[in-house]
């Protein structure tokens, strides 16, 4: 293993793979807080260049965080498919970027691979590829899982309905919910994350979303995001709930930072398949975010990017029907402006679609980065052609709760008619037969909630 | 031309309403009454009207502005307090290293031991943090009011002092040193569409330098 390289007669050395790792990373401003970015450009490049000639083995037996000390490292190691990771084992990471690339190989075949690969090599590759590499690689996988209907099928971009309010009033969260549905949101999920983080709130809140569902014989899944354990609380006491959310980081220590432990996420998994309304298999929900392990000091020095990969790992072990990258909600510290928002959005869903996931991405903003609406949408039809399986949908973007900007119910409207995709089939039979939605694009009854309620 | 200058910040949410194509127009004004979200904003095509655009962008620069401008000399003049600052140099660092945010040097320390009532039972100052709109809106209501509650009370309040560039996690530094036995940041909170004036109360009680900040009240 050589972690030594020049440029241009400069002798560049490095003490590990994690230091390689994190210095060949794109400049994200918490890899600069963390003490850990590349000192110069060139720098950056001599650390992907030796990163190149690095083997697929040589990053898996250099865990973030050593076996021994950490469960999460742990999950993604012993999960790993060794059949898969055999063939690979001694590519160059150059080489294995190269095959994901190539016209002859196929979406499907990266995705078998992609199993064999731990979340330090596919953060690795990711730091090999440019924002079109991304994009043109993220468009080959196709990543199905199952609830009540299918998400990531080919040609389908879905929608979350994020139907927030600052005190969780239930006329306010109908009035969201079916004017998003009138847009044409909510093929993914129809979920509100609840001001009010309580067991009978996320009852009433689950419940209330459920008659909607039932009521118009919605084709989708619902979801209350409060945190796991207040979930499964409210499921045993008779909630109506499809899915199950939980907010996850990279590292024992910065899930403990979440109060989250992989048992808990194990049990409710269980617990969801068994009392939960949703047909599955697939019945988790995770969010995710670049630099979350940072905030709570449980990063082991570590990269952004390598620690949110390893969230996937994680993930992957529970088959979730959805994960989504929270993808400017951390703050300026971590992501600055608009280039670094649109690399982390670019290299989450494409880290998350090679380790198997459906992923969507929350492209969002806070006021406090020099971002504005434009940098959102441009992210938005740059992920709608990398194979984003489903965006947000907020009214005109503005969370009023969570006070960030996302993407808006008219957005996703939009991405569909631009790039000829559609919502998931049956969603899009529903849509129709409201007059929401005909022949691809919006329908004569297109944002006109009082259809609804006649 | 019309004499009157109109300014479409002025409409609430909840009454900006667009009924184009609308089956029923009183059901959806009935259920805008019930959300400050965005909704039934109408359309064209799939993106939106003028109106609403305009409005949305309106809303957003001005959160944003609250975030990048600064706290002006006049208005902290107007409070008659003085001023201190942390690490940072400017907006940019205190957004990037909010860790510097929450340093005070020694000389702004020595500042403070110079002008600054010692041993108080309460201290109070104000911090620009990522509202500075949010002094000049809520200070000059609040803080006299606090102070007069407290000193009815019996409780004796330090002198008041501006903190530029101020995180929330000062208190750790300032309490020890100027011998407070409670110290109460009135902070400017990252700011929302809904608002970009709301300010935050952060209050500790015995701070030491290694304090962690865990909650907050919130306060417009």
């Amino acid at each position: 293993m050589i972690l030594k390289t020049r440029l241009y007669g400069k002798t560049y050395a490095f003490s590990s793979v994690k230091q390689v790792l994190a210095k060949a990373s794109e400049l994200k401003s918490g890899d600069c807080l963390a003490g850990l970015a590349a000192e110069s450009k060139l720098e950056r490049i001599a650390a992907k260049v030796v990163l190149s000639e690095l083997t697929v083995k040589d990053l898996r037996e250099n865990p973030a965080v050593p076996y021994e000390k950490d469960s999460i490292t742990r999950l993604i190691q012993d999960d790993l498919d060794d059949v898969a990771y055999q063939k690979v084992q001694n590519w160059s990471m150059s080489k294995l970027r190269e095959w994901i690339l190539a016209s002859t190989t196929t979406g499907e075949m990266i995705s078998n691979i992609g199993q064999g690969l731990t979340s330090e090599v596919i953060s690795g590759v990711s730091k090999l590829m440019g924002n079109l590499d991304l994009i043109y690689a993220g468009k080959k996988m196709k990543i199905t899982a199952y609830c009540n209907t299918t998400i990531g099928e080919e040609g389908i971009l879905a929608c979350r309905l994020q139907p927030n309010h600052p005190t969780d009033d239930i006329k306010g969260v109908i009035a969201s919910t079916l004017e998003g549905l009138s847009y044409g949101a909510g093929d993914a999920v129809i979920g509100l994350n609840p001001a009010i983080d309580t067991v009978d709130s996320t009852i009433a809140v689950w419940n209330i979303l459920a008659d909607l569902k039932n009521k118009y014989e919605i084709p989708t899944q619902t979801c209350v995001l409060s945190h796991v354990t207040t979930q499964m609380e409210a499921l045993r006491r008779g909630a109506s709930a499809d899915l199950c959310f939980q907010s996850i980081a990279g590292s024992q220590k910065a899930c403990e930072a979440f109060g989250v432990t992989l048992p808990m996420l194990e049990e409710a998994r269980a617990m969801f398949l068994e009392l939960g309304t949703a047909k599955g298999p697939n019945v988790m929900y995770f969010e995710t975010g670049q630099a979350s392990e940072l905030s709570s000091g449980a990063h082991y020095d570590t990269d952004q990017v390598t620690m949110e990969c390893r969230c996937y790992g994680m993930a992957r072990h529970y088959k979730p029907f959805l994960v989504n990258t929270v993808v400017g909600f951390m703050g300026p510290e971590y992501i600055y402006d608009s280039k670094q928002l649109t690399r982390a959005g670019l290299e989450d869903v494409f880290n998350g679609h090679l380790h198997g996931l459906p992923m969507g991405c929350d492209i969002c903003y806070t006021n406090h980065m020099p971002t504005d609406q434009n940098d959102a949408e441009t992210l938005a039809i740059l992920l709608a052609n990398a194979g984003c399986h489903y965006i947000m949908g907020l009214p005109q973007g503005d969370d009023v709760m969570l006070m960030y900007q996302s993407t808006g119910y008219h957005d996703c409207a939009a991405l569909r008619e631009i790039t000829g995709k559609r919502p998931i089939k049956e969603f899009e039979q529903w849509l129709n037969r409201w007059g929401f939605w005909e022949n691809g694009h919006m329908g004569k009854h297109a944002g006109d909630p009082t259809i609804l309620l006649k | 031309m019309c004499d009157e200058i109109k300014d479409i910040t002025e409409i609430q949410i909840q009454d900006m309403i667009d009924l184009e194509g609308i089956d029923e127009p009183l059901l959806l004004k009935k259920a805008k009454q019930a959300t400050p979200a965005r909704i039934g904003i109408g359309h064209t095509g799939a993106r939106y009207k003028t109106t609403a655009m305009l409005r949305f962008l309106a809303d957003q620069a001005a959160a944003s502005d609250a975030v990048f401008t600064e706290v002006s000399q006049e208005v902290v003049e107007q409070l008659g307090v003085f001023e201190i600052k942390t690490k940072c140099n400017n907006k940019n660092e205190m957004l990037i290293r909010p860790d510097w945010g929450r340093i005070i040097e020694e000389d702004q320390q020595k500042i403070l031991l110079e002008k600054c009532r010692m041993n108080p039972q309460v201290q109070i100052y104000f911090g620009d943090g990522l509202c500075s709109p949010s002094i000049a809106a809520n200070i000059p209501d609040l803080f006299p009011v606090i102070k007069k509650g407290l000193e009815y009370e019996g409780v004796t309040v330090g002198t008041p002092f501006f903190v530029r560039y101020c995180r929330v996690n000062t208190a750790r530094t300032i309490a020890p040193l100027l011998g407070a036995e409670v110290a109460c940041v009135l902070i400017g909170e990252r700011p929302g569409l809904i608002t970009a004036k709301s300010m935050s109360a952060y209050i500790a009680y015995q701070p030491h330098p290694r304090i962690r900040v865990h909650g907050s009240i919130e306060y417009q």
